[in-house]
C-alpha cells in the first residue's frame, strides 16, 4: 500500500498528539464527563444497585444545611487569602527586587514555605496553634492572655487556616512578581524619579498597570487554589468542629471516602468544576480587557 | 553663571574608578557632546549630571548653583534615554504628560504644552497610539516631546539616535540640532559616534578610561587633537600616527620641525597624503572605492598607512607607489602621546 505525502503528514501529526491526548483523555476529559454522568445516579449497595434518578443528587444537595456551610465558608476562606496574599506578594517582590545586603537569602526565606510539605507545614502550625503549651499562645501568655483554643473554637478556626494559607501562598506568589519585577527596564523608574514621581506614584501608574499580566496569572492561581484545599483541613482540623472549617473539596473528599457516597460527591464535583469554570472565564474575559500585554 | 559647571568629578566603583576627576563647563544653550568609546565614563557623567548616579567627589553646578546632591527632579535637568524609557502601557499623550501631572501642572497649561510639543515634533495624529506600535522614529519623537513639554532649561542625551537605522540617524540628528537652538536648551550628549559629535556638537569632551582626553570645538579637535588618542579617534580613517623611526625621518618630516625627536610620532591626516614622484616608497595592499573616494591602505616595511583620495582607486592592489606630504599638515606628538607641533597649535577656546 502506498500512502500519499498528505495523509503520511496527517499520520505523523496525529502520532506526535497522541501521547498528550492519551493523557488528557484519561485523566482530564473522561473522568470530567464521567463525573458529571454518576451525579445522575443514586448511591448503589449490594443489595440495590445504582440507577439513574435524574437531578435527585441535586435536589438532594440544595436541601443540604452542610453544603451551604461549606460553601459559605469557602467563600470566606478566598475572600481571606486572596486579596492579602496577593498584596504580601507585591510587596515582598517589591523589597526584594532592591539591592540590600542578604537579598538571596530573604529570597529563598521568603519562597521556603512554598517548598516545604504541606504534611509538614500543617504539622508545624497545629503546634503553633495549639491550646496553653502552643506558640502563639506562649506569646500571649507573657502579656498576661490566657490559652485560647484556635482550631477549636467554631469562631476562629477558619480565620486560623486563613492564616495559615496566606502564609503559604505568598512566598509562591512573590516569585512570579519578583520575575515580572526583573523584565521591568530602570530607565522607566528613572525616568519617572527625574520628573519627581514619587514611589508610590510610580507604583501606581506604572509598575501595577505593568504588573497586571502577572496579577491576573497569580489571581487564577490564587482563586483555584483557595478551592483545592484538602490537606491542611485533613492534618489541622478534618473540617471541624461542627464544619466550621469544612470547605468544599474537603467536603467533596469526606463524602466519597468517608460516607462512600461517590455519586454525591460527584454531585458536588460538577458545582465545583462549574464555579471554578465561570470564574477563570470572568477573569480572562472581564479582566484580560484592560490589561496590557507586552 | 550659567550653564553647567563640572569640578573635579569622581565616580569610584570599589576598585574602578570610573570617572577619573573630570572637569569641564557647558556654555548656556549650547550643545555639549560627551564623546568616547565605550568604557570611558561619559554615561556615568551624564547620569551624574541628571542625579541618577551619586557622585563619589567634586562638584557639579547648573546655573550657578551646587546640585550636587540635589534630588533629580529639582536640578531642571530633563533626559532621553538610549531605550527612550516609554510606558509601555501608557498612550503617547499620557507618556508625554506624565511628568506635567507629577509636577501637577495645571490641566490647560497640560494640553497648550502638549499640543505645541506634538507639533513640533510631528506626532500630533499619533497622541492615542501605544509605543508598541510606533515605528523607532516616532519613539524617539515621544521621548523628545517628554523633554519639550518639561521646559526644563538642561536637555541630557544618552546615546538617543544608537537604536534607529543610519537614514533615519541623519534626519533626526538634524531635528535634535534645530529643536535645541529653537529652544535654546542647555544639552549634554552622549554619543560613541564621532559622526554625531562632529556635526551636531558646539564643543566635545572627548574622554578615554575615566579621564578628559581634549575639550574643544569640533575643529580644533579634528585640526589640532591634542594627544594621539585624540587624533586617532577622530576621523574615518583617522590619522596615521607613524612613529619617527619606522620612516627615515628627514623624509618624513619634509624639512620641516627642527624639534622632533626619532622617538616622537608623526601624525598625517589621510586626505593630506598624495600620491609623489618622489617620497615614501609604499605598496598598495587593500583599494576601497567608495564613489567619490578611495580609501588605500599602504605599507611601508612594517608601517601601515592609510590615504585618502578623489575619485577611483589610482593603483591595484600590490602595486608599488611614492607619496609624500606637505610640512605644514605634519602633526608631531612626543614619547607619551602629547603633542609638540604641527598646524594651528594656538587651539582656539569654545566661546563662553
Amino acid at each position: 500500500m502506498h500512502l500519499s505525502r498528505d495523509t503520511m503528514r496527517h499520520v505523523h501529526g496525529w502520532l506526535l498528539l497522541t501521547p498528550a491526548a492519551v493523557l488528557l483523555v484519561s485523566f482530564t476529559h473522561y473522568p470530567t464527563i464521567a463525573t458529571v454522568i454518576n451525579s445522575f445516579f443514586s448511591k448503589g449497595n449490594s443489595v440495590r444497585p445504582s440507577r439513574f434518578i435524574g437531578i435527585d443528587n441535586y435536589q438532594a444537595m440544595t436541601q443540604d444545611p452542610i453544603f451551604w456551610k461549606v460553601l459559605v465558608n469557602n467563600m470566606w476562606f478566598a475572600v481571606g487569602t486572596i486579596p492579602t496574599s496577593i498584596a504580601l506578594a507585591i510587596i515582598m517582590a517589591l523589597l526584594v527586587n532592591r539591592a540590600m545586603p542578604g537579598r538571596s537569602f530573604v529570597r529563598m526565606a521568603y519562597f521556603t514555605p512554598t517548598i516545604l510539605p504541606m504534611i509538614a507545614v500543617a504539622n508545624i502550625w497545629l503546634f503553633f496553634y495549639s491550646p496553653d503549651i502552643g506558640l502563639i499562645d506562649q506569646i500571649t501568655s507573657w502579656f498576661g492572655i490566657s490559652g485560647h483554643n484556635w482550631l477549636g473554637d467554631p469562631d476562629t478556626v477558619l480565620s486560623a487556616i486563613i492564616v495559615m494559607t496566606v502564609w503559604k501562598e505568598a512566598g509562591f506568589f512573590m516569585i512570579f512578581y519578583l520575575a515580572a519585577l526583573q523584565h521591568i527596564p530602570p530607565e522607566l523608574g528613572e525616568a519617572a524619579k527625574l520628573e519627581g514621581a514619587s514611589r508610590w506614584y510610580y507604583f501606581r501608574r506604572v509598575l501595577f498597570p505593568l504588573l497586571m499580566p502577572t496579577s491576573l496569572f497569580v489571581l487564577i492561581n490564587a482563586v483555584l487554589n483557595s478551592f483545592k484545599l484538602v490537606d491542611h483541613l485533613f492534618v489541622l482540623t478534618k473540617g471541624g468542629p461542627d464544619n466550621a472549617s469544612n470547605l468544599l473539596l474537603y467536603y467533596i473528599f469526606e463524602n466519597a471516602f468517608s460516607y462512600f457516597d461517590t455519586n454525591y460527591a460527584a454531585t458536588l464535583t460538577v458545582v465545583l468544576l462549574g464555579l471554578l469554570a465561570i470564574m477563570a472565564l470572568a477573569q480572562f474575559f472581564v479582566l484580560d480587557r484592560r490589561i496590557h500585554y507586552r | 553663571m550659567s550653564g553647567i559647571q563640572i569640578h573635579n568629578l569622581v565616580k569610584q566603583w570599589d576598585e574602578v574608578r570610573a570617572v577619573d576627576d573630570v572637569s569641564f563647563e557647558v556654555p548656556q544653550g549650547s550643545l555639549t557632546v560627551l564623546l568616547g568609546p565605550s568604557g570611558c565614563g561619559k554615561s556615568t557623567i551624564l547620569r551624574m549630571i541628571a542625579g541618577l548616579e551619586d557622585a563619589s567627589d567634586g562638584e557639579i553646578l547648573i546655573d550657578g548653583n551646587d546640585v550636587t546632591r540635589e534630588d533629580p527632579s529639582r536640578r531642571g535637568v530633563s533626559m532621553v534615554f538610549q531605550s527612550y524609557a516609554l510606558f509601555p502601557h501608557l498612550s503617547v499623550r499620557e507618556n508625554i504628560l506624565f511628568g506635567l501631572k507629577v509636577r501637577r501642572v495645571p490641566v490647560a497649561e497640560q494640553e497648550k504644552r502638549l499640543l505645541e510639543a506634538a507639533e513640533l515634533v510631528g506626532l500630533a495624529h499619533l497622541l492615542d497610539r501605544k509605543p508598541a506600535n510606533l515605528s523607532g522614529g516616532q519613539r524617539q519623537r515621544v521621548a523628545l516631546s517628554r523633554t519639550i513639554v518639561s521646559n526644563q532649561p538642561v536637555c541630557l542625551m544618552d546615546e538617543p539616535l544608537s537604536n534607529l537605522d543610519a537614514k533615519l540617524r541623519a534626519e533626526m540628528r538634524d531635528e535634535i540640532c534645530a529643536l535645541q537652538r529653537k529652544l535654546s536648551l542647555t544639552m549634554v550628549y552622549v554619543t560613541h559616534d564621532q559622526i554625531e559629535a562632529m556635526s551636531m556638537a558646539d564643543q566635545v569632551v572627548l574622554l578615554k578610561g575615566g579621564q578628559v582626553e581634549q575639550v574643544g570645538t569640533p575643529t580644533d579637535l579634528y585640526e589640532a587633537p591634542q594627544t594621539t588618542f585624540a587624533a586617532s579617534f577622530l576621523g574615518m580613517p583617522p590619522m596615521n600616527v607613524i612613529p619617527l623611526d619606522q620612516i627615515s625621518g628627514g623624509e618624513a618630516l619634509q624639512g620641516g620641525l627642527p624639534q622632533a625627536r626619532p622617538d616622537w610620532l608623526l601624525g598625517i591626516r589621510p586626505e593630506q597624503i598624495r600620491i609623489a614622484e618622489n617620497g615614501i616608497p609604499v605598496e598598495v595592499t587593500a583599494a576601497d572605492y567608495m564613489g567619490a573616494e578611495t580609501v588605500l591602505r599602504l605599507q611601508h616595511g612594517k608601517q601601515v598607512v592609510m590615504a585618502r583620495v578623489h575619485g577611483r582607486p589610482p593603483a591595484d592592489v600590490g602595486d608599488k607607489l611614492r607619496i609624500a606630504w606637505a610640512a605644514d599638515d605634519i602633526h608631531l606628538f612626543d614619547e607619551n602621546g602629547a603633542r609638540r607641533g604641527g598646524p594651528d597649535t594656538a587651539v582656539s577656546q569654545p566661546a563662553l
